[in-house]
């Protein structure tokens, strides 16, 4: 087997950036100090006159893109999960959702694969957290392929969109002529009918890996990423609960509020069916090796295996 | 517009004020009234704006950013044209395109929303930003509370505003000394204000908010300062025109009684026919 190619989210981000602006003229990249590390540094290279640097003052930042938005430019708001989605959420809320300004937040440093930083950089309600805001679309990519795709598509989509990327290089998995990525669309990527797995960001190529071992046990897995969490393809999840009748979630967010709380949302109003949701379990995370801390926290291929046995079995 | 009758349309947007506040018997009239010759002077003088085409991108902007005084706001645009001035007194009620802070959304003629305090400066920094940018003419004028100088995102903003040498800015500071809980320098003093504006790189005018030359000259002083954004420190007086009103913290958030609405637009009253008559 050819070993599969890996590629940060946020690596994918400063690439569709750059990529984007220098096809419309309109795009402003703005950050908070972090150019390198959330890659809109690729975007200041080629666009210079187009990137403003507004120090390490997120909420200013938010409002800042607002103010751009205003004018008829296409603002992308660029810093941690943490400090977009955590400390400016008041100025999102307030300055961007609420009169529904054109600024894209694209917010790396999702989760608890930000590693070695520890907990007071894992950003593990961010989706949670924007969710709730009244027009505002939540993406998190599976992978570079797909990141690049919700930069073009959020660029598109008039309105605010939160775009969550992750620091941690991840497999690309969607890179197949039939890629097709659309705003609040689902994709199934492979059939089953025991159970679905549902899940978004690095959790999806984990979860298909668990399907293929939890294939071998004869259990036959349907996987669904939903890259968009809001609005939600809630037609793809109730067609899917109705073919197996359970459903796992899995995702790098706490369990409450993000992919599973959404999930759990549609389905507890349209079509009931026992759910699981894999996810930070209402806890803080701590410093570690990315791939250690997946592990620890049971969102490795293996523990989503082992959780959707137990889960089986309990049924 | 000449300055008798700028006073003559600030005078009606105080009785506009205390109107909409008294019929929706809650609102901010302290602030809008120390506000309105301000206001006044922006939109019936200063800023190139054209209601006919008032989405047009060269236009001058204006962010409240004390967006408590959206009742001062909104009759100077009803004034203006940009709606009835009728829709005046359905201030804050169900259904009224005028909400009980201003949003972008909602009416006609307001270029940001605005009402979290220490917001509508970054946007207004925001707008001046993509003016240097995309290399266009506008000027962006924001109106900030000498209580809202209390916020952090105020120094936020106005340190990128410095750095990036917005000399298309311009930011204005009400500052009547009252805050809800009282005294400004009581609560947690912001002063001095000039100094720190000055520290951010800003180009310092501090005048009468009431007087109209001093006002004018002071807008036209920050057109021809280059390099830097200018900062004006309007000395002004909370509930200004309204004798009861003067002065107080009380009035920062209150409606009148019917008692109280009666003097307060006999005065008004008074105050315009003797505007007229000179």
């Amino acid at each position: 087997m050819s070993e599969v190619k890996k590629i940060a989210t946020r690596e994918s981000y400063g690439n569709a950036l750059a990529e984007l602006g220098k096809l419309h003229e309109d795009v402003v990249v703005l950050d908070a100090d972090l150019a390198g590390a959330t890659k809109t540094a690729v975007f200041k290279k080629t666009c210079p006159e187009r990137f403003v640097d507004c120090g390490i003052a997120e909420g200013n930042m938010m409002t800042v893109a607002a103010g751009i938005a205003t004018t008829g430019k296409v603002a992308f708001a660029s810093t941690f999960a943490m400090f977009a989605a955590g400390r400016a959420f008041e100025q999102i809320r307030n300055s961007i959702g609420y009169p529904n300004n054109n600024v894209k937040i694209g917010a790396t440093h999702g989760g608890i694969s930000v590693g070695e930083d520890g907990a007071s950089h894992q950003c593990n309600e961010d989706l949670a957290l924007m969710r709730t805001i009244p027009g505002m679309t939540v993406i998190c990519p599976s992978d570079d392929v797909e990141a690049r795709a919700a930069v073009f598509a959020a660029y598109e989509h008039q309105g605010p969109v939160y775009m969550r990327f992750g620091r941690l290089a991840v497999p690309v998995i969607n890179d197949n002529p039939n890629y097709k990525f659309e705003i609040g669309k689902g994709i199934l990527l492979k059939e089953g009918k025991d159970v679905t797995i549902i899940a978004n960001g690095l959790e999806v190529a984990e979860s298909l890996k668990a399907a293929e071992m939890l294939a071998h046990q004869g259990i036959d897995a349907e996987v669904i990423n939903i890259h968009t969490i809001k609005p939600l393809d809630e037609e793809l999840i109730i067609k899917s609960a109705k073919k197996t009748g359970k459903v796992v979630t899995a995702e790098e967010h706490s369990i409450i509020g993000g992919l599973g709380g959404a999930v759990c949302e549609c389905l507890s109003a349209s079509y009931h069916v026992p759910v699981r949701r894999i996810g930070i379990n209402d806890t803080f995370g701590e410093s570690g090796k990315a791939l250690e801390l997946i592990e620890k926290y049971g969102l490795d291929a293996n523990s989503i295996y082992n959780t959707v046995l137990d889960f089986i079995n309990a049924i | 517009m000449n300055k008798k009758e700028l006073k003559l349309v600030a005078n009606n947007i105080r009785k506009a004020i205390i109107n909409g506040v008294y019929a929706a018997k809650a609102g901010h009239p302290g602030g809008s009234l120390s506000a309105t010759d301000i206001m006044t002077y922006l939109y019936f003088q200063e800023m190139r704006i054209d209601i006919n085409d008032s989405k047009n991108p060269s236009r001058d902007r204006f962010v409240l950013s004390k967006g408590h005084a959206a009742p001062c706001l909104y009759a100077a645009l009803a004034y203006k044209g940009f709606f009835p001035v009728e829709d005046l007194l359905t201030l804050r009620k169900l259904g009224s395109h005028l909400q009980g802070h201003p949003c972008i959304a909602h009416t006609p003629g307001i270029d940001m929303s605005s009402g979290s305090l220490g917001q509508g400066v970054s946007a207004a920094v925001g707008m001046a930003l993509s003016a240097k940018i995309f290399k266009e003419e506008y000027r962006v004028y924001t109106l900030l509370g000498d209580g809202e100088l209390q916020e952090g995102q105020v120094w936020e903003a106005a340190m990128l505003a410095g750095f990036k040498k917005l000399d298309n800015l311009v930011v204005i500071v009400d500052n009547n000394n009252l805050q809800i809980d009282g005294p400004i320098d009581e609560v947690n003093s912001p002063y001095p204000i000039d100094k720190k504006f000055e520290a951010f790189n800003f180009h310092i005018i501090t005048i009468n908010g009431h007087d109209y030359d001093e006002i004018e000259s002071a807008f036209n002083e920050a057109k021809r300062i280059k390099g830097k954004p200018t900062a004006i420190i309007a000395k002004t007086v909370k509930g200004k025109g309204v004798s009861f009103m003067e002065n107080k913290a009380s009035w920062h958030g209150a409606a009148p009684n019917a008692e109280q609405y009666a003097i307060a637009m006999e005065e008004l009253e008074k105050a315009g026919d003797a505007l007229c008559q000179k």
